[in-house]
Order: C-alpha cells, then sequence, then structure tokens
C-alpha cells in the first residue's frame, strides 16, 4: 500500500518573464512505514517534491494522492486539517515557535488536531521521553543546542500521529556526528511509529539507511532504488 | 495554544516596539480621557451656573422667549400662584422639584443723577429666599459654595448691580468696585447758549450735590400701560455677572420691588415660574408633565415651557464646541493609534514570515493566522488603553488637587480647575474600547497579508 501516489506531476515556477520548471512528469509512489529519501543535486527539484507531497504547494499539472485523499480537490481549510492530521513537518532550520517551551511546540499540532488535554499531556511526554529529552520539556528553544531542537521537530512531527512524516535536509544544519544520531533517532522513530518517513538529503549514509532511494534530476525521476524494509513495511 | 497566551508571548519577544506602541496608546488615551474630562467638567459647570440662575424649566407666557424683551409687562402671568400651586401640588411633578419660585423680568434706564449718568439695564426681580435655595443645587458636586445672595435680609428698595452698571454709574468707590480705573470726565461741547429763560428753569431743577458714600439709584421703566415709573433704589453691592453684556446691564432686585415698578397698584405679575428640578435627566419627564398641565389644568392661561438650554443657547454651542474639538481629538488619536499598531504588526508579520509558514504547514488554517495577529493587535489595544486610563485617573487626580482655578464662561466666581474622569463611565470605556477596537482593525490588514501567503513562500523567507 502506497501512502503517496503521484501522476505525471508537473510544477513550473514563473519567474519574471522566464517559466522555470522545477519537475517534469514524476510519477512516484512512496511505500507506507518506509523510510524514503530523495537524493539529487541542489536545484533538481528535491524540495519541490517535498512540497507537494506534504500539500503545500499545489502542482501545476498531474495528480497527487496523499493518504488515499486526492488532495488538490480539497478547499483550503479542508486541506490544513487534512495536514494537521496526516502529515508531520521536520524542517532544517527546526523552525520551532521561540516564544513556546519545548513541551509547548510539541503540543502544538495536537492543539490544532483537538486532542484532549489529558492525551496531550501523555502524549507529549511520551515523545520527548522517545527523543531522548524529558529533561527539557520546560525550556524554550533558544536554550537548546541544534541537534536537542531537531529532536523537538522530530517529536512535534509526530505527535499528531501522523501517516507522514517530510524532513527537507533534517541534517543540514547540523555537525557530522549530531547529524548521525538524528538520522538514527529518525529511523528509530519511524519504526516505532509505523509512519512513512521522506526526506531529502545528500548524505550518503543517509542513502545507504533508506528503504526506498529516489534519485532526482533537473526535474525528473532518474532512478528508483527499492529495497526490502527493515521494518517489515509493506511494498 | 490559546491563542491569547501565543499572542501575549509574541507581543513580549520584541519589549521595546511593544512598549513603544503601547506608549503611543497610552498618550492617546490620556489626551482622550484628560479633555473628555476637562469639557466634561466645563459642561457641568456651564450647566450649573444655568440652572442655579434660571432654573432647568420656565414657565412663560407664550410668545415670551422671542418677544417679551421688548415689553416684559405685557407678557405677566397674572394668576402665577396658581400656576405654583398647581405645580408644586402636582403629584408627578412634585417628587422632582427643588425650587419653584415666580422672577419678573424688565428692562428701563438706571440713572445716578447726583453723578449725572445712566445706561440701560436689564432687570430681574426675585424671591430671594427661593433664589438662596437655588444656589445650592449642585448635581454633578463641583467645588463650589456660592454664598446666599446679597439681597438676603434687605429692605426692599436694595438692589444688586453688575459692575459694569457700577463703573458706568460712577459707584465704583462706595461698592469698592475694583478694576475701576480712575477717568477724565468729557464734557459735552454745549451748543448755542439757551435763552434766558429756558436756563432759568434749568437752575431751579439743578441736580443735587453727590453725597459721598450715597449708592442710591433711579430706575425708570414703562409700567404694564406704557407710562413711565421711576422708583428710587440703593445699590447695596456690585457682583461680576460672568459675561461683560450682562455685566453692563444687570441689576437685581425683590420681586416686589421690581412688581411696584411695573404694576404699581394693579395686581402684580411675573414674567416666569422658575423650576428647578433634582437632577437635569429629569427634564424630559417634567417637560412631558407640564404639557399636560398646560393642556388641562392651565388650559385657560397662553403658557408655554421652556428648557435651560432654549433660554441658553450659548449652553448649546459651547457643548457643540467641546464636542467638535473632542471629536477632532479623538480622531485624530485613533488615526495615530492605527498608523501605529499597523506599522507594529506590518513589522512583527514580516520578521515572523518563515513562522507563520511553518504554523501554516503544521495545519493552522487562515482564519487561525488571521486570529493570531489581530489577537495581539487587541491585546496592544487593551494593554494601552487601560494603561492609559490608569496614567488618567492619576494624572486628573493630580490636577484636581493642584489648587489650580480658572473663570468658566457665564461663572461669576473663578472655580478650581478640575479634570473629571473618575466616574465618567461612559468616557472611560468608550475610550478604551473605541482604541481596542480600532488597534484591532489596523492589525486586520496584517493579518490578512499574513494569513494569505503562500506556505513555500513563507517558509523559503530569510
Amino acid at each position: 500500500m502506497n501512502v503517496v501516489t503521484m501522476k505525471h506531476i508537473g510544477k513550473t515556477y514563473h519567474l519574471d518573464a522566464v517559466d522555470v520548471p522545477a519537475l517534469i512528469d514524476i510519477d512516484l509512489d512512496i511505500r507506507a512505514n518506509c523510510f524514503t529519501v530523495i537524493s539529487g543535486p541542489s536545484g533538481s527539484g528535491k524540495t519541490t517534491l517535498l512540497n507537494l507531497i506534504g500539500c503545500i504547494d499545489q502542482p501545476n499539472t498531474g495528480e497527487v494522492i496523499v493518504a488515499g485523499e486526492a488532495v488538490q480537490k480539497l478547499p483550503d481549510d479542508a486541506l490544513s486539517d487534512f495536514r494537521a492530521r496526516h502529515i508531520g513537518f521536520i524542517f532544517q532550520n527546526f523552525n520551532l515557535l521561540p516564544v513556546l517551551t519545548v513541551e509547548e511546540n510539541v503540543e502544538y499540532p495536537l492543539l490544532l488536531s483537538r486532542v484532549p488535554p489529558a492525551e496531550r499531556k501523555k502524549r507529549v511526554k511520551a515523545l520527548l521521553e522517545a527523543v531522548g529529552i524529558p529533561d527539557k520539556a520546560r525550556n524554550i528553544p533558544g536554550q537548546l543546542s541544534g541537534g536537542q531542537r531537531q529532536r523537538v521537530a522530530i517529536a512535534r512531527a509526530l505527535a499528531p500521529a501522523p501517516k507522514l512524516v517530510l524532513a527537507d535536509e533534517p541534517t543540514a544544519n547540523l555537525d557530522s556526528h549530531t547529524g548521525q544520531a538524528i538520522i538514527e533517532l529518525m529511523r528509530q522513530m519511524q519504526r516505532e511509529n509505523q509512519v512513512s518517513f521522506v526526506f531529502s538529503s545528500h548524505d550518503p549514509k543517509v542513502m545507504a539507511e533508506a528503504d526506498d532511494a529516489v534519485m532526482i534530476r533537473d526535474g525528473r525521476i532518474e532512478s528508483i532504488e527499492r529495497r526490502e524494509p527493515r521494518n517489515g513495511g509493506a511494498s | 495554544m490559546k491563542t491569547l497566551s501565543l499572542a501575549l508571548r509574541n507581543l513580549l519577544r520584541n519589549r521595546r516596539r511593544s512598549l513603544t506602541t503601547m506608549f503611543a496608546m497610552v498618550i492617546g488615551a490620556m489626551t482622550i480621557l484628560l479633555f473628555g474630562g476637562y469639557s466634561r467638567d466645563i459642561t457641568y459647570g456651564l450647566q450649573t451656573g444655568f440652572v442655579i440662575r434660571g432654573g432647568h424649566l420656565q414657565i412663560q407666557r407664550k410668545d415670551f422667549f422671542l418677544y417679551g424683551s421688548g415689553n416684559p409687562a405685557a407678557y405677566g402671568i397674572p394668576d402665577y400662584q396658581h400656576v405654583i400651586d398647581v405645580v408644586k401640588q402636582d403629584p408627578i411633578l412634585a417628587p422632582m422639584l427643588k425650587v419653584v419660585t415666580p422672577t419678573l423680568s424688565l428692562g428701563g434706564i438706571a440713572g445716578n443723577f447726583a453723578a449725572g449718568v445712566s445706561r440701560t439695564v436689564i432687570g430681574s426681580g426675585v424671591v430671594v429666599e427661593d433664589r438662596n435655595r437655588m444656589r445650592q443645587w449642585n448635581d454633578y458636586r463641583l467645588r463650589i459654595n456660592l454664598l446666599p445672595s446679597a439681597l438676603t435680609g434687605t429692605p426692599m428698595d436694595a438692589v444688586v448691580i453688575g459692575r459694569g452698571v457700577a463703573r458706568v454709574l460712577e459707584l465704583c468707590e462706595p461698592l469698592a468696585v475694583a478694576d475701576c480705573p480712575p477717568h477724565a470726565k468729557i464734557q459735552v461741547e454745549g451748543g448755542a447758549s439757551a435763552p434766558p429763560d429756558i436756563s432759568e428753569l434749568a437752575a431751579l431743577e439743578s441736580r443735587p450735590a453727590a453725597v459721598k458714600g450715597d449708592t442710591r439709584i433711579e430706575l425708570l421703566a414703562a409700567n404694564a400701560h406704557g407710562a413711565p415709573n421711576v422708583a428710587s433704589l440703593r445699590a447695596i453691592k456690585a457682583e461680576p455677572q460672568g459675561i461683560k453684556e450682562l455685566d453692563d446691564m444687570f441689576i437685581g432686585m425683590h420681586l416686589a420691588q421690581a412688581q411696584r415698578l411695573l404694576y404699581g397698584t394693579d395686581k402684580p405679575q411675573v414674567t416666569a415660574v422658575v423650576m428647578q428640578l433634582d437632577h437635569t435627566n429629569q427634564i424630559p419627564a417634567a417637560k412631558a408633565r407640564l404639557a399636560e398641565l398646560l393642556a388641562t389644568t392651565l388650559k385657560n392661561s397662553p403658557l408655554e415651557v421652556q428648557d435651560f438650554e432654549t433660554l441658553n443657547p450659548f449652553y448649546g454651542q459651547a457643548l457643540a464646541m467641546f464636542g467638535a474639538i473632542f471629536g477632532f481629538i479623538a480622531v485624530l488619536i485613533g488615526a495615530i493609534v492605527l498608523f501605529t499598531v499597523g506599522n507594529t504588526m506590518s513589522m512583527a508579520v514580516m520578521e515572523r514570515t518563515t513562522e507563520i509558514g511553518t504554523l501554516r504547514a503544521m495545519g493552522l488554517r487562515r482564519a487561525g493566522i488571521r486570529r493570531l495577529f489581530v489577537c495581539e493587535g487587541l491585546m496592544l489595544g487593551l494593554i494601552g488603553a487601560v494603561v492609559g486610563v490608569l496614567m488618567s485617573l492619576v494624572i486628573a487626580w493630580g490636577i484636581n488637587n493642584s489648587g489650580l482655578t480658572w473663570l468658566p464662561p457665564g461663572q461669576v466666581d473663578p472655580v478650581p480647575l478640575t479634570v473629571r474622569v473618575w466616574g465618567e463611565t461612559r468616557l472611560i470605556f468608550g475610550t478604551a474600547f473605541g482604541l481596542a477596537v480600532i488597534a484591532m482593525i489596523s492589525a486586520w490588514l496584517p493579518a490578512r497579508r499574513a494569513a494569505n501567503m503562500q506556505i513555500v513562500d513563507a517558509l523559503r523567507h530569510v
């Protein structure tokens, strides 16, 4: 079963008077409960592809189906609710809300999904323990290291129990040691939470960890390497 | 999270900018409240002055208000005591009444023939005890303490005159009028010499020599039949009347004296029955009841009722003027708040563009983003307004206890300078609510811009 299906996707940016094709005729399936890495050189269209999968951008052509829903047909509010329920985001710059504490940052998506307070507290506590920073619950992001912030971001992305977590170069702003730890954590979280992780990366170590490796160049998929899922996910 | 909590934390994020914006709002709120309190105090002062002098309502003979000043005696109310009795005994009016008293207006020429000077005057005959009770009306608790009328306990021929009248009639010295500088008398150039027989007659009627300290004056007025009548009166005091025109013409006397001058041995009349109510807001009810009485019990008398605002057009003009100035200031402050808060919120939106993209990506709806920024604007407005109200109360208290005085228009004596903010619930809440709403409106446009951002563009923002 696929968590994402993309058919004949095309995306073109209009820069002044010039049309710049970012994605050309993309056909891609993202398998459920798999660790998928999208790799490619800068400007190849990785981020655009992630944005389309994450339902925060719309293709010019083609169809995107996420968690069984043809998301292009959803109105804006419904699409927002859909994202809140089914998609988690991990950003390169962490993008935590600086005025909220760590636990409040993790709790925020649960508020959007209208999870009852008692359940929220329980889930936040469990997630912070799972990502290894239960002692930082009352800290604000400014008091944390880069690695700790990314752990918070991972916990936040997993908070609403999404079907899909997207991470755009999540280790780009971390040193190699911390980056490796974060990749391992994401892998662990992906296995434990039975969720699909899709992220873009140049890192060969990340590529080596992936169930599926998608190579993209000049807006086209160059290759898709599918391996046997290490967590027993559906193929 | 509780949008309010998040909004408050965001405001505290850039404390200096938030404080600067709030400071502008505090100044704005203080300006509106202090000027509003000041103008409110003037309004109450004016109203109190007019109500003390002429009551809330006057029952007059029909058309007296428009035409009576030319011949007051012809517009008298013959059976005025009956009118007073009806009013006082009416079960609806009685609980509202503080004073009901007759008054007689008259015009004439006052002369100090010993000094060879005279001038036209407007006189008023009053029941002194009633007037003294009217002077105690102070519904707005102004810091005034009016002494009883100088006519209290005086003989029938005693009069109080305006300082301007005293000056023209050359009574400054005996009445101890200040601001009365000595002046050179202008000698009227004579024309051709009068014939000898006329000169002899004139010499026989020559004016008596002025007696030092004498304040006797003569008042010439037309009686009810149009014939001239003269009363010999004694000025006991010169009082400032607040307005120069009135000060130069006023002469106050006992009602009986004025009636004797105008009606002689005829049945005495008055030109108005003055009614002072407990509270100004009772005017509509009292007027309505009086209209019923005039149409029933008093239907045989051609009477009408005038309220103090009609009798004193200056009151309405002053109210309108202060209203216009207040409105201008309020609009100006509103515009300043609008642009200040709008600018602050625009900067906040710009600085937090990535954050907006993140929130939207996580599933916050456009309305949620809008609500967040509008909420921040509203909080800025509310906090600024509340601090502004508190500051205004403190400053108003300081002014009210500073001992400063001023002479409001229409008042006789200087009154303490006061700013009425405390207790003016409508003014306070109106200002706070207005500023908060303006702040919210000014945050609306940046909030809308934030809500309409494309998520990917917002996330790309550096």
